[in-house]
Order: C-alpha cells, then sequence, then structure tokens
C-alpha cells in the first residue's frame, strides 16, 4: 500500500529528529573508489544533451531515469527530448533508447514489454513521451497499452505545447494561453478550450498506479518513480515541465514557475490507485493565480486593459480552485511535504 | 506432410513453425483468418508467444517493431486500410534496419470501400524499404513465409509477404507443411546484434541530419539491392531441404520458343497458366511469375524478357494519373535492352472483378490494339459509366 502523505510526514519528521552519522572521512584512493561505488546515483540522462538552458523536461527526464536505475529499456516519442538527446552520432543517454515515431512510444513498448517477456527477462521498460505524444498524437496507443495491462511506466513530460515544432497548442494548452496557433487577436484570448484532464482518463483504465509530479519537487519524482517501476503493470506519470522558450519566461526561473503551478491549484499533484485518489500533495496557502500566469509571456494578453482579459483571469482562477476543491488539496498547517514544505533547503531542524 | 488447409491456416501453420516470440495484429478482412488461427494455436497451447492484440494496425507494426529491436522474432499480418495505417511504422521498420516478417492479404483500397483482392495495397507501400515477395498459390505462400524469416533476419531487412485476400487466404487447397525439424534445422533462432539491453545499452532511432542522411538511404538501398542473392539462396536452400522452389526471384513457364509473354504477379499467373494450357494453346505465349518485386530483379527479368518481341504487364493495380505500377517498373528495367519487347500495360481484376480463363484471349487481342506505352484497365465495363466518365 502507498504511504499516506501524513505518514510520511511522521517518518520524516522521525528521521529529522534522529542524530546524523558523521560521514566517515576519505583516507586514501580505494576509499573514494569505494564511495563513489556507493553513491546511490546512477544518471541514465547525461549532461552535454543539447536542451535549453532551464529546459524542464530534460531535468525531469534525468529524474525518472535516475530514478528508475540502470535496468530500464526506454522507448522515446518524436518531440523535443529525442531531438536534443540524440543527433547522430552523439547520444546522451547511458539506457537502452528506442525512438520510432511520434504516436506510438506506448505501442512500441508494448513490444519492448512483450519480448522481454517472451524471453524472460525481468528488465522494466519506461514509454516516455511530451504532452504533444501523449494528450494528442499518441493517445490511442497509450490507451491500448493500458487496456492490455503492459507492464510498463509511461511518463509524460507536459509542457503545455508543442515545443520542437515552435510552440503550436495542443490537447494539453491551458485554457487562455497564447501559442503560435492559438494566438490572442480581436477576436481571441489565445486558447479557447480547456487542457485535457488527461489523468482522469488515464485513471478511468483502473491502471494499479497513476500520478501527476513536477519537475519542482524532484524527491517526490523520485518517490512515484520508484513506486511506478515497483509494480507489475502498467503505471502512469505525468510530469509538469515548464518550457522557458514556449512559455516565455526566462530560464533561470522553471522551478520557481514550476512550484508556482502547483501552489496555485493549476497542476495538482495528486496519486490514483485502480482510479482512486490515494494521495495529493497539500497546498499550504494557495497562490492566487495572476502570481503564477504574470511571470509568463504566453499571459501576458491577460493582463492589459480589457474586461475579457479579466474574465479570463477569473476563469482560470475558477479552474485552480476547483482543483483545489475536486482533489482536497488544502492543507492543514504546515507539512514538510505540502508544496511549501517538499524538496525545500532547510537548515537547523524542523520546519515551523 | 500433406493437409488440405485454408490458406490463412496454413500461413498460420508456416509462422508457429518458425517459433515467433511476439506476434501482434488487429483484424482486418481478408487477413482476420490468418491471426484468429495464431491466436487459436497459442491458445491451445500449440505455439508459445506473446500474442498482442492491438487496438490499431498502427499499433500492431509498432509493437511488432518493439519486439524485433528487443531481440525477439516477431510477426504480423494485415491488409487494405491496415497497410495504409500502418505505412509511417513500415517505412520505420526498414530505415531501422528491423528483421520481421509481414502477411499482406492483398485487398484494394478505398473509396469505395472494397473488401476483395488487388495489389493497391502492397503497391502503395513498394517505397517503404521493405523486401517484398508474390505468391501465386498457396503452397508458395507457405514456404515463402518460412523462408522470409530466414531473409530477414540474414539480412536485418523487414519482408512482406503478399498473398491475394480471399483467392489465396480462404481458399482450401492441399498444402505440403514441412515438420519442425525441417523449420528448425533451416531457419535458426533469432539473434539480434543491436538489440536494446541494458548491458550494452544502445540508442536507435536516432535524429540524423543532413550530413549522414544520405548515407542512410544509401545503405538501405544497397542492403535491398543486396539482398537479390539472398532471396536466390533462401529458395535454393529450401528447395534443397523439400524439394520444392517457392519461385525464386522469377519463374517463367509455357513454350521456350514463344516470342509472346504476359508477366504478371500473385495468383492470377495460377489462372493464366491453366487457361495457357486450356485456351491458348495455339498462341504461344509464356508466362512471367514475378515473385520478387522489392528488390526489383532486373537482372534476372532482362535475361529471360531476351527473344521476346511482346511483353504484356498485368498489374492489379495502378497509379491514378500515370498507369500500371508493375508496368511502369518493367518499361524502366528493359529500358537499356539492346533488342526490347514492345511492352502492354493492362490492369486486370481490381477490387476483385472476376478473373476467369477467357481473361488470356482478352488480354492478348487487346495487346494487338495497344499503342506501345499506353495502360488501360482491361475488364473496365465503360457502359456502366456515365458518358463524360468513360
Amino acid at each position: 500500500m502507498a504511504k499516506s502523505s501524513s505518514q510520511l510526514k511522521d517518518e520524516i519528521l522521525k528521521r529529522r529528529s534522529q542524530p546524523k552519522e558523521p560521514a566517515a572521512p576519505v583516507t586514501d584512493e580505494s576509499d573514494l573508489a569505494r564511495l563513489r561505488k556507493s553513491q546511490p546515483r546512477f544518471r541514465g540522462l547525461e549532461a552535454g544533451h543539447r536542451a535549453c538552458q532551464g529546459c524542464g523536461e530534460a531535468l525531469a527526464a534525468r529524474l525518472v531515469t535516475e530514478a528508475a536505475g540502470p535496468d530500464v529499456i526506454l522507448t522515446n516519442a518524436t518531440g523535443c527530448l529525442e531531438v536534443f538527446t540524440t543527433p547522430w552520432p552523439q547520444s546522451a543517454w547511458r539506457l537502452p533508447w528506442i525512438h520510432s515515431l511520434f504516436e506510438n512510444s506506448a505501442a512500441i513498448a508494448s513490444g519492448v514489454e512483450a519480448a522481454l517477456k517472451a524471453q524472460g527477462r525481468a528488465t522494466k521498460v519506461i514509454a516516455m513521451g511530451g504532452d504533444g505524444g501523449t494528450f494528442d498524437i499518441g493517445f490511442q496507443a497509450l490507451s491500448g497499452m493500458l487496456e492490455r495491462q503492459h507492464n510498463v511506466l509511461y511518463v509524460c513530460y507536459d509542457n503545455e505545447a508543442y515545443m520542437n515544432t515552435g510552440i503550436q497548442r495542443s490537447g494539453s494548452t491551458p485554457h487562455a494561453a497564447m501559442t503560435t496557433t492559438s494566438p490572442p487577436g480581436k477576436e481571441r484570448m489565445g486558447k479557447r478550450h480547456l487542457k485535457k484532464d488527461l489523468l482522469s482518463i488515464i485513471a478511468a483504465h483502473h491502471i494499479p498506479y497513476a500520478a501527476s509530479a513536477s519537475v519542482a519537487y524532484p524527491a517526490d519524482i523520485r518517490r512515484k518513480v520508484r513506486r511506478a517501476v515497483s509494480i507489475t503493470g502498467p503505471t502512469f506519470l505525468l510530469i509538469h515541465s515548464p518550457c522557458p522558450l514556449g512559455w516565455g519566461f526566462d530560464s533561470e526561473r522553471t522551478i520557481e514557475l514550476a512550484r508556482l503551478a502547483v501552489q496555485t491549484g493549476l497542476f495538482p499533484l495528486v496519486e490514483l490507485e485502480r482510479g482512486e485518489i490515494t494521495g495529493v500533495m497539500p497546498i499550504r496557502k494557495p497562490r492566487p493565480v495572476a502570481d503564477y500566469l504574470k511571470i509568463q509571456n504566453r499571459f501576458r494578453h491577460l493582463f492589459v486593459e480589457d474586461p475579457r482579459a479579466l474574465k479570463e483571469r477569473e476563469h482560470l482562477q475558477a479552474l485552480a480552485d476547483h482543483n483545489i476543491d475536486q482533489y482536497g488539496l488544502a492543507g492543514e498547517g504546515a507539512d514538510p511535504l505540502d508544496a511549501d514544505g517538499a524538496d525545500t533547503v532547510r537548515r537547523g531542524g524542523l520546519v515551523d | 506432410m500433406l493437409h488440405a488447409l485454408e490458406g490463412s491456416q496454413a500461413i498460420a501453420q508456416a509462422v508457429a513453425l518458425c517459433r515467433p516470440g511476439v506476434v501482434a495484429a488487429y483484424p482486418i478482412t481478408p487477413q482476420t483468418h490468418i491471426v484468429e488461427n495464431i491466436s487459436k494455436l497459442v491458445a491451445d497451447g500449440k505455439l508459445k508467444c506473446e500474442f498482442v492484440s492491438v487496438e490499431s494496425e498502427f499499433s500492431a507494426a509498432s509493437v511488432a517493431l518493439g519486439a524485433a529491436a528487443t531481440g525477439s522474432r516477431a510477426y504480423t499480418a494485415s491488409s487494405s486500410q491496415g497497410i495504409l495505417l500502418m505505412a509511417e511504422v513500415l517505412f520505420n521498420i526498414a530505415g531501422l534496419r528491423l528483421p520481421m516478417v509481414l502477411t499482406c492479404a492483398n485487398r484494394a483500397i478505398g473509396a469505395p470501400i472494397n473488401i476483395w483482392n488487388d495489389h493497391q495495397d502492397s503497391m502503395t507501400v513498394r517505397d517503404s524499404g521493405w523486401i517484398q515477395l508474390f505468391c501465386a498459390d498457396n503452397q508458395e505462400a507457405v514456404d515463402t513465409t518460412i523462408q522470409a524469416f530466414r531473409i530477414a533476419e540474414r539480412l536485418e531487412l523487414p519482408v512482406m509477404v503478399c498473398m491475394d485476400g480471399f483467392v489465396l487466404t480462404h481458399t482450401l487447397e492441399v498444402v505440403d507443411l514441412p515438420s519442425a525439424e525441417q523449420v528448425d534445422s533451416y531457419l535458426p533462432p533469432f539473434t539480434f546484434a543491436n538489440k536494446l539491453d541494458p548491458r550494452r545499452p544502445l540508442s536507435l532511432g536516432t535524429l540524423v541530419g543532413p550530413e549522414y542522411y544520405s548515407e542512410s538511404r544509401h545503405s538501405l538501398h544497397r542492403a535491398l539491392q543486396k539482398s537479390i542473392p539472398e532471396i536466390v539462396a533462401a529458395d535454393k536452400d529450401w528447395k534443397k531441404l523439400t524439394g520444392r522452389s517457392a519461385g525464386g526471384l522469377l519463374t517463367v513457364e509455357g513454350p521456350k520458343d514463344a516470342k509472346t509473354a504476359i508477366l504478371a504477379m500473385g495468383s492470377v499467373v495460377s489462372t493464366l497458366c491453366e487457361a495457357n494450357e486450356v485456351l491458348a494453346p495455339k498462341r504461344k505465349t509464356k508466362l512471367i511469375k514475378l515473385r520478387a518485386f522489392r528488390p526489383f530483379p532486373v537482372e534476372a527479368l532482362v535475361q529471360v524478357c531476351e527473344g521476346l518481341t511482346e511483353l504484356i504487364v498485368v498489374d492489379r493495380a495502378f497509379s491514378p494519373g500515370q498507369g500500371g505500377i508493375l508496368g511502369t517498373e518493367v518499361r524502366s528495367a528493359l529500358a537499356g535492352m539492346k533488342k526490347k519487347p514492345t511492352i502492354k500495360n493492362f490492369a486486370i481484376g481490381l477490387g476483385g472483378r472476376d478473373i476467369p480463363l477467357e481473361t488470356i484471349t482478352h488480354l492478348l487481342d487487346a495487346a494487338k490494339e495497344q499503342e506501345e506505352g499506353d495502360f488501360a484497365i482491361l475488364d473496365v465495363e465503360l457502359n456502366k459509366l456515365p458518358p463524360e466518365d468513360r
């Protein structure tokens, strides 16, 4: 069973109250070698790839592969991740990796998994795709993979538009966001439609585990990946991955942006088992959506003197409030694992 | 051993004899009986493999792709619209140089929707980089299926075995099925050097820019060209083992001194052969049965066309606004011959239009009338069309 957030909170508080053992001093080379060996960190995606500065997807992919470990085969839909990691003759992957097409990452993964099963190999399969390859064009293959119960973790790096082709709207683009195919103008205020509620659709497949995560919370991603790969059967992870270029913000603000998306309630972090919600990351003090929207160019048309702009801002606030309400995200006081506490650097012991 | 089997049953048995690791399929008429029979073999425990019943042909090809890349012998089958839906994946499989086998139960393409036989489906993906072998009867289809795995795996190229929908897939014929020992001795277990394996992590399907793309395409082209001797050898070895040839690159039947020949692919060859013996023995016609369409065996074709004055190419598909696809390719292949025959080109039997024995005399007569370079649908009934469409 998954640990509830309150159980985890208790565990963390208990662990923090215990005195730490001092690290053994490094004395000679063999010690150093041993120390290196004992490092749990495995890197599936190496540095030196060609992602933009501040790319949320690159960070997410590194965290996912790190947590999943070396006995993994990756399938990758066409998109930024495929392009910036494998310009022939180079590759940034330390894991076996295959890219076939835009819309078949889940089907390729199904085939890989079937072959592993036929060969009696226990290697875990992780299928990856962006939101275009998952919400839209690869959706059918994904649904089929889940329905057939393939033992695959599907990870969607959600940056909310077709970034690889130059920022076009996808089924995941939030309402009112500007993209090159949902531009604001006299007749329009950005994207007219809502962000597809993919997680609910995934949950309706009643798979063992589905969750959303955010690059702002690496420890949460790691925990969810480990949980997902420990399960036999289809699992799904939706990772909010800001795109500085596509959203229009300075590349050093990726984490800040991602945190705000969670703290406003616009991108709820939830866990579902067999379709039932079994965990959420509480929001200690919900931030107004304007705090998140106003620092991104894709929403700048919502901050001009225009009654339509105000209406759309209110609409987005209502969507965030609805999420908080629907998933019960409102926190009950300070929690080291809530949207304010998780993955923050704390010195001097317990948080208040 | 001899068995009276429906074509699809025979193919299912042949596939099972090849011990595939993964079979992925989506139903489409007239391919359905093949995958139904395979799934029954799996359900009965007679075939140990992962049978993946996917949600589309697109995923069928993709699952097979993933399985082959992971080092399993992979198989799928489809037809018509299914082949077209797979098209993007088919190009990808060949470009990735992944060995696998696909049976195409040949069927027309809509609109108008039509479930009956012609060759428009496999012709439409002729440029995908797959080896395409056409079968004239069910025995050939069985033997070609087994040979296809060997060819595919030796060359790291995918092979499409084309057999006419209904005409072959749904027809009961006596078929000699090889024994498991025979097939095992002919087809070693599949090993794939570039398989996905954490112990030796490779990146497959990387982004290739202008500085390497031409080279990649060139090597695929060379691989297809170089597959010609492998196709010949696979058939020769099969003959040594079973006493049967499945037709090599092409075969010629009929009187040796005939100056006229008809060239065709698939089951129509069997019909024309019989018609030639029964109805047109006096007209001295050879029949050239083309088995390998990709790679196109130019040299072998030129050789058998020496001494011919007239060559009638029978197409079961065509390119609207241009003409017969096979006809065009034969014209191009023979263009360099010093004394080349005049080449006539007709499409027949589109969308399952019946091809009776009399077709042979119609063909020979119509050829006399046709201008060099022309193309026509032989059995079109213009009186069914409004005047402006005739």
